[in-house]
């Protein structure tokens, strides 16, 4: 025991954490964005009502950047992740249309909802379990696969819905209207619980490390005995479930689900995993990165409309927004990358 | 001194404080096959690379055929004929040989139209020039190692190579194969190419070499003709201590067999092989690239399933369908290749070592203890003394023998009872050679039975208490080591004799 003691640091973690060269500089990022609007604008931006309405708008992307996030890992990447959460959507509208009459009492609302809960995650669940068996065990590329899945689940839900929205009949609104102690939404809440569990799983559990280690060569995995094919099946599963809260996030927001909603969704999911600096090849990335990377885009995007906002089409600049901020934290990563293997070449390599 | 083609004075070299070359000097003469021999972080590739221009040394002058060079720049060094043959060769593993050896040249004659039949002339008179017959439209990434190097080298004489560096040239070969490459060399030495040969291989060094430069500590200690020298005082001039290697002393510690393997075959690899291996046995496996050699070891570990045969283990039947149920009957393998198939580069230390016995780390509540992690990983740190400042860096910031310990780490963490070692000490130096074996014979000391596959005839002397040679994917024999030496399995293991010809086999089963 107290070897152990000796050994372990429980506080090494901050060391690598400032260490990790592009987590510090999306710190910076962060803070330097939200110094700067906070100047520029101090009447509107540091305002208690436009975090309300930050707090409410970035929390889907922030999920489904999880989704990406650890496919990414693997070396993978889900494609499909809205399609999924639209077909999911689709579904618990329908649940909710089905057991929930009108004038229904607490009891059956309740029940109603839980059952409408439970098959959009099923369907999350079922979608992903698709997705890792055509990556694993039919070894198709994760990026073709994921397409077609893609097409195939936005299909399906057309096809269930002849294209119509399905309305929620305003039972899960309360998710989208409700400001938990006033200033809390809801679905900055459920980021929080998944961002925490996401972690948990990810730096916790033998699962989590194996992610890391087959995204980091796939071969050695094999060779070291990790299941590899069930590890690849679990990740799309997860991916899926993260999908399925998104959907629950997306009824609470509009009170219906349509196969064509948010589609742009997606790449806005890559563009915050990468910004995270998620490997796109596998093997390393970090929750945090995907907390700050949501948080400096939002803070971003709500600047820029901010100081725009006299300019006629200014709010139409959060894309424009975004991919500058993307190049410029790309840039400054590759530099110092670069500076940093210039004075890496030292006696180890001989 | 005005016949040398390269001559380097008082070349030193020192990166953020650390002294990686300290006043070397080196005269290379036309037609002359130089040495230079040193450990993993000796200086050797720093040296190479300032000789190739791509590193500047902080004091020192560089002349090339004469021409003083203040500051030399890769072109320049190109320009005067210095050719390097990295260990990855470099080459393009898309284009066909032909497209390989010449496009270079050719397209450095700075004309927009590429002249396909110059290529393949160009390709085919610098094949011939070292006397060897390569398929000129096969792509490269088809063809052997052995060939890829030859293409490497032809590549280098079409562009006009006065001075061809071979950085550990021999690493990924077979004796049979090192021979072919030194034939080809001194066809090369005879149109008065010099050749400098950067190798960490004792015998190579001493059969192919002129002249011998041996650095330790980025420090000249002996630039010699190689007569001079014999294996004894290499291995001391390299490691500054005298090895004295104790062979493996086997003592038979049951008479239960711990592995019982019997006609086993996977067609197209290996054919009726039938063998087994004791508890505390370290039993080798040999014979030439394609003998089925590391197929066997595959199949074992579940890789590569045998199609027919049988395998028992402590007498039990036993069914290796797969890598999941080679291990729950306790088989680790250590693979030939550990940067492909045995290491997470980019991963720490740490998480390396863990990785096999990861799940068996949880504390109550099913989450990973970071605690028990560091703690176990720092047991085998220990054990097998790996020499890192911090093991959270990653597993890529070691030396090579500090890397194949932690592959070894990785695999006695889940407490084997076989273990299946190929090529446990390739591109590994002398010392932690050494230090290897230690460890291994001291695992098969505690009653592990040890498989090693190995074409490292010293190697297998050293370990090994019985020997099994594989040709073509058949057992061609079973030898005590008693009965063998060097010469003796050198001249077996090279035989290309057909299987039941008069070998000197007194244990062929």
């Amino acid at each position: 025991m107290s070897v152990r003691n000796a050994t372990y640091k429980p506080w090494a973690w901050t060391q690598s954490l400032f260490a990790d060269g592009n987590i510090l500089r999306l710190f910076i990022a962060c803070v330097a964005i939200f110094v700067g609007m906070s100047i520029l604008k101090p009447d509107v931006f540091p305002t208690a009502e436009n975090f309300l309405s930050m707090g409410s708008q970035f929390p889907e992307i922030g999920i489904l950047a999880m989704a990406i996030m650890i496919t990414m890992l693997t070396g993978g990447i889900d494609l499909s992740v809205v399609s999924i959460a639209n077909l999911s959507g689709v579904l618990a509208a329908l649940v909710i249309r089905a057991l929930i009459p009108a004038d229904a009492e607490a009891g059956q609302v309740m029940m109603g909802l839980a059952a409408a809960i439970t098959a959009a995650f099923l369907s999350g669940a079922l979608a992903g379990l698709i997705n890792g068996a055509l990556v694993a065990y039919v070894n198709l590329t994760p990026i073709l696969a994921t397409l077609g899945t893609m097409t195939l689940y936005t299909g399906l839900t057309v096809a269930m819905t002849r294209g119509n929205a399905v309305f929620a009949e305003n039972r899960l609104v309360f998710i989208g209207n409700t400001n938990v102690l006033g200033f809390i939404p809801i679905p900055l809440i459920i980021f929080a619980v998944v961002v925490a569990l996401f972690a948990l799983l990810l730096n916790r559990t033998p699962f989590g490390v194996k992610v890391y280690m087959i995204g980091s060569n796939i071969n050695a995995a094999r060779f070291s005995g990790i299941n590899v094919r069930r590890v690849l099946l679990t990740t799309y599963i997860i991916s899926g479930l993260l999908a399925a809260v998104v959907a629950v996030i997306f009824l609470g927001r509009n009170n219906s689900a349509k196969w064509d909603f948010a589609p742009s969704y997606v790449l806005q999911a890559i563009v915050v995993a990468v910004l995270a600096g998620v490997n796109p090849s596998g093997g390393s990335g970090r929750v945090l990165g995907i907390v700050l990377a949501i948080l400096a885009l939002q803070f971003v995007s709500t600047g820029m409309n901010m100081l725009l906002f006299t300019i006629s089409g200014g709010q139409f600049f959060k894309e424009f927004a975004w991919g500058a901020l993307l190049l410029t934290i790309m840039v400054a990563n590759h530099l110092s990358e670069q500076r940093r293997s210039k004075s890496a070449r030292r006696p180890k390599a001989e | 001194m005005a016949d040398a083609f390269l001559s380097l004075s008082h070349i030193s070299k020192s990166y953020a404080g650390v002294q990686a070359l300290d006043d070397v000097s080196l005269i290379v003469k036309p037609a002359e096959i130089h040495c230079l021999v040193g450990e993993n972080g000796s200086g050797k590739s720093t040296l190479i690379k300032i000789i190739a221009g791509v590193v500047s040394p902080d004091e020192g002058q560089i002349v090339i055929n004469g021409k003083p060079f203040p500051r030399l720049a890769p072109m320049d060094a190109i320009r005067e004929g210095i050719q390097v043959i990295y260990q990855d060769f470099s080459l393009f593993p898309n284009l066909t040989v032909a497209e390989n050896i010449a496009l270079n040249y050719e397209l450095s004659r700075n004309t927009r139209i590429v002249r396909w039949g110059e290529v393949r002339r160009l390709a085919q008179a610098a094949l011939d020039k070292i006397g060897v017959r390569l398929p000129l439209d096969a792509e490269v990434e088809s063809i052997p190692v052995a060939d890829k190097q030859l293409v490497a080298i032809a590549r280098a004489l079409v562009q006009n190579a006065r001075l061809i560096i071979m950085d550990e040239a021999t690493t990924a070969l077979t004796e049979k194969e090192i021979r072919a490459l030194f034939g080809v060399i001194r066809n090369v030495q005879r149109d008065g190419v010099a050749v400098l040969f950067v190798s960490h291989k004792l015998n190579e060094v001493l059969e192919i070499a002129d002249k011998a430069m041996i650095i330790r500590n980025g420090k000249v200690v002996v630039d010699a003709d190689a007569a001079a020298l014999d294996r004894n005082k290499l291995v001391y001039y390299m490691t500054g201590r005298r090895i004295d290697e104790a062979d493996y002393d086997y003592v038979p510690q049951s008479k239960q067999p711990l592995l019982e393997v019997s006609h086993l075959s996977s067609p197209g690899n290996f054919e009726d092989i039938s063998f087994s291996l004791y508890p505390g046995e370290i039993v080798g496996v040999t014979g030439l690239l394609g003998s089925g050699r590391t197929e066997l070891a595959l199949s074992l570990f579940g890789v590569l399933p045998a199609m027919r045969g049988e395998v028992r283990i402590d007498g039990q039947l036993v069914r290796i369908r797969d890598i999941q149920s080679a291990i729950r009957h306790g088989i680790g393998y250590v693979p030939e290749d550990r940067l492909t198939e045995g290491l997470f580069l980019d991963q720490s230390i740490n998480r390396n070592i863990v990785i096999r016995t990861i799940d068996t780390l949880r504390q109550a509540g099913g989450l990973l203890s970071p605690a028990r992690l560091e703690a176990h990983a720092r047991e085998w740190i220990n054990n097998l003394s790996i020499k890192t400042s911090n093991p959270e860096l990653p597993v890529k910031s070691l030396s090579g023998g500090n890397q194949q310990r932690v592959v070894l780490a990785k695999w006695l963490a889940s407490k084997p009872r076989i273990l299946i070692l190929n090529g446990p000490t390739v591109g590994v130096d002398v010392g932690s050679k050494t230090e290897l074996h230690e460890i291994i014979k001291s695992l098969a000391g505690e009653g592990i039975g040890i498989l090693v596959i190995s074409d490292d005839i010293p190697e297998l002397l050293h370990l090994c208490n019985r020997i099994l040679l594989m040709r073509r994917g058949r057992l061609a024999g079973m030898f005590e080591r008693a009965v063998l030496d060097e010469n003796k399995l050198t001249t077996l293991l090279t035989e290309s004799t057909t299987i039941g010809s008069a070998v000197p086999s007194p244990q062929v089963q």
